[in-house]
């Protein structure tokens, strides 16, 4: 932003009450994308990648004539190193105007100080750590956090799925540690109680489980509470649960729906029939801006292709700059672009969503998801709702979150 | 108690894992102290094999992983004529830079065609849920895999101590020079046992999916898990590779059973004491002699 910007900005702000601008001149708006694309974690950086480009390519109309121009970068694997690293180039060499992406936590952590001193906004499209907008204030986070689904399952698992006690297995990386808090805050508010924790391992790669779930099983929880990186971890572990007969055991497997992501359900197999899960998003969605979507996104990437909550977190994410983009006119500033997503709302294909003004993070259903067979497939069929959750973390102040 | 079991079991299923794929290591490590750090890369190769027969061929799990020792080996054979062959006089820097850049060249050759995601193959439904072994239900893939452990086992035994294969084999890892002055061709025995051996690693890899999972990465991820098995079993002894398999095996399963925090501490803190009670291995012999 230099002295020139701020001077046109100022005059045009000036000009635009008389109506004496009336058509806005074009700007191109850079947008540094940060996201896997190579990797065990490819497919999560291919599916919000996707569901950006469906976004540009559905509603051109929604950028105000401006011209967005994207320059992705490959962050690879969740150290946060790689990821910083490309940030810090977005930033000084190709001066772009919007930050967005971040699949794994770690690397918004380590990109959020440079988005700070660079004064660029960053928009979170996946990375769930609950207390990540609090480390910048030019982030907005159009995801979800980690309590947005740990924290009413705990509630829900003991007042509705009979969960007395329960177990947690998490991936040990930040995000598997926040939702194993709020997990463990939401069952124990309800009078649940935790039996056991048990860090399962890295996000790198996917380990064999089979010793932690045995643990697990021979504490005998009425619930076990999984969460793991979606993907590949998600497929081993309901094949370990599977394989060590915990559902005979009187076991339930739950969790946040990452553990059940779209495009993984299928290779899940029969193990996964009941599973219940929350979370925002899910391809099964039944509201005509979903079957829109889904239908738009079969048409563009193929009949076997399928949506999910990274896909869709794209979408949204590419609709919130979009409405950014438009409400500063294309002359784009952190503090500017944070103002304008304070409080927007937007009908998204997981159903309605709005940005807090206070938390910059997002407000949206909590669905409750069940593992159903339908027509020969697996189906996610939706049998409960907590409606417009807000970040209970931040809500509560607990830890990283006040 | 039943903590203990399940702990001995699934530490033996992944013990026999680790020594299926190993053991070949251990016995060209110890016939012709040749470091092929390449060794994981012929295990997946063995995997990658498994998943294609499978998802491309529609192949039986069980015949998939038949052919894949067959497909491994085969490879193995031209390799080792047109690459091992002229390193086994160089020395253990330039041996290492050769395995290690082939590694290289797997990995990125695998990532090519199969794309970085782990691939998933779908079991036949005797090997998935549980077996009732009588007096308590195992996972049956893994009861399936010490079966599969245990054949190799008795098989490698026999071949070893009862054929006058296994008996030119034992005297050149004991001593080259000499088994060489009586006669035997140990360049030979170096090619069968490189790619029996090889062989072995690819059925591991077709193994290993369904227990650690198979990605592009496999080959160097689990080497280091490879190495210690070789390393506290002894250079070149079957028995050795056995036991060290299965100890490292139960010690890691048991240490993240009762201390998961602890990751995967435990089996290095494990090959660290081992190896200062024992620098030559469990059963290795000390080759300056």
């Amino acid at each position: 932003m230099g002295p020139t910007h701020k001077l046109r900005r100022a005059v045009m702000a000036a000009l635009l009450p008389a109506g004496l601008i009336t058509t806005a001149a074009a700007e191109e708006v850079k947008i540094g994308v940060v996201l896997t694309y190579s990797g065990g974690a490819a497919s999560f950086g291919e599916q919000i990648d996707r569901g950006m480009n469906l976004y540009l390519k559905q509603h051109p109309e929604a950028f105000g004539g401006h011209e967005v121009k994207l320059i992705k970068r490959d962050s690879k694997r969740p150290g946060g190193d790689i990821a910083k690293n490309a940030v810090q180039e977005l930033i000084t060499r190709e001066k772009v105007d919007i930050l967005a992406g971040f699949v794994f936590s770690p690397n918004a952590m380590a990109s959020a100080p440079l988005a700070t001193q660079g004064k660029v906004p960053m928009i979170v499209m996946n990375a769930g750590t609950a207390w990540i907008p609090n480390l910048s204030p030019y982030i907005a986070r159009v995801s979800f956090t980690m309590w947005h689904s740990g924290y009413p399952m705990g509630k829900y698992a003991h007042d509705r799925l009979g969960c007395g006690t329960a177990a947690v297995g998490y991936t040990d990386y930040p995000p598997g540690k926040d939702s194993l808090n709020a997990f463990k805050t939401g069952l124990e508010e309800a009078g649940g109680k935790l039996l056991d924790a048990v860090p399962m391992g890295g996000p790198r790669e996917v380990p064999d489980f089979t010793p932690f779930f045995q643990r697990v099983k021979d504490k005998g929880p009425n619930c076990f509470y999984v969460f793991v990186p979606a993907g590949n971890h998600a497929a081993a572990v309901v094949k370990t649960y599977a394989a060590l007969g915990m559902r005979d055991a009187g076991i339930r497997l739950i969790g946040p729906g990452d553990i059940t992501q779209d495009t993984k359900l299928q290779g899940m197999g029969d193990a996964a029939l009941d599973m219940i899960t929350m979370h925002h998003y899910a391809a099964d969605y039944d509201n005509p801006q979903n079957r829109a979507f889904v239908a738009a996104w079969k048409a563009e990437y193929g009949a076997d292709s399928t949506t999910d909550f990274m896909a869709v977190q794209g979408w949204d994410g590419m609709a919130a700059i979009a409405h950014a983009i438009t409400a500063q006119n294309g002359d784009i500033s952190a503090e500017g672009t944070i103002a304008a997503l304070a409080g927007w709302t937007f009908d998204s294909p997981r159903g309605r969503i709005m940005i807090d003004a206070e938390t910059r993070d997002i407000v949206h259903d909590a669905n409750v998801h069940r593992i159903v067979k339908k027509d020969g497939r697996l189906a996610i069929q939706v049998i409960d709702t907590v409606p417009q959750v807000k970040d209970p973390c931040k809500a509560l102040k607990i830890g990283k979150c006040k | 108690m039943t903590a203990v079991i399940s702990i001995l079991f699934d530490g033996l299923a992944y013990g026999m894992l680790l020594f299926v794929i190993s053991v070949g290591l251990s016995l060209t490590m110890g016939l012709m102290g040749f470091v092929n750090l390449a060794h994981g890369a012929f295990a997946m190769a063995g995997g990658y094999a498994t998943v294609s027969l499978m998802n491309g061929l529609d192949a039986p799990f069980a015949v998939s992983l038949g052919l894949a020792f067959v497909i491994v080996t085969a490879i193995s054979v031209p390799l080792e004529r047109l690459l091992y062959r002229r390193l086994y006089a160089a020395g253990e820097l330039d041996q290492v830079l050769l395995s290690i850049g082939l590694v290289f060249m797997a990995v990125a050759t695998v990532t090519f065609i199969y794309g970085p995601a782990p691939p998933s193959i779908a079991m036949p439904a005797f090997l998935t849920g549980q077996v009732d072994l009588g007096f308590r239900t195992v996972p049956a893939y893994r009861f399936f895999t010490i079966v599969v452990g245990l054949v190799m086992i008795v098989g490698l035994w026999l071949g070893f101590e009862r054929t006058l294969l296994g008996a030119k084999i034992r005297a050149a890892v004991d001593n080259r020079r000499m088994a060489r002055s009586v006669g035997i061709d140990v360049d030979r025995l170096f090619l069968l046992t490189f790619t029996l051996g090889s062989g072995l690693a690819g059925l591991g890899g077709g193994l290993a999916i369904e227990i650690v999972g198979m990605s592009p990465t496999f080959a160097i991820q689990y080497l280091v898990f490879f190495l210690i098995v070789v390393a506290v079993g002894g250079l070149g002894s079957v028995r050795g590779a056995f036991v060290a398999a299965v100890l490292l095996g139960v010690i890691d399963t048991a240490g993240k059973y009762y201390w998961p925090e602890g990751g995967a501490f435990f089996i290095y803190a494990a090959t660290v004491a081992l190896l200062l009670l024992k620098p030559a291995g469990l059963f290795g012999r000390d080759h300056a002699a």
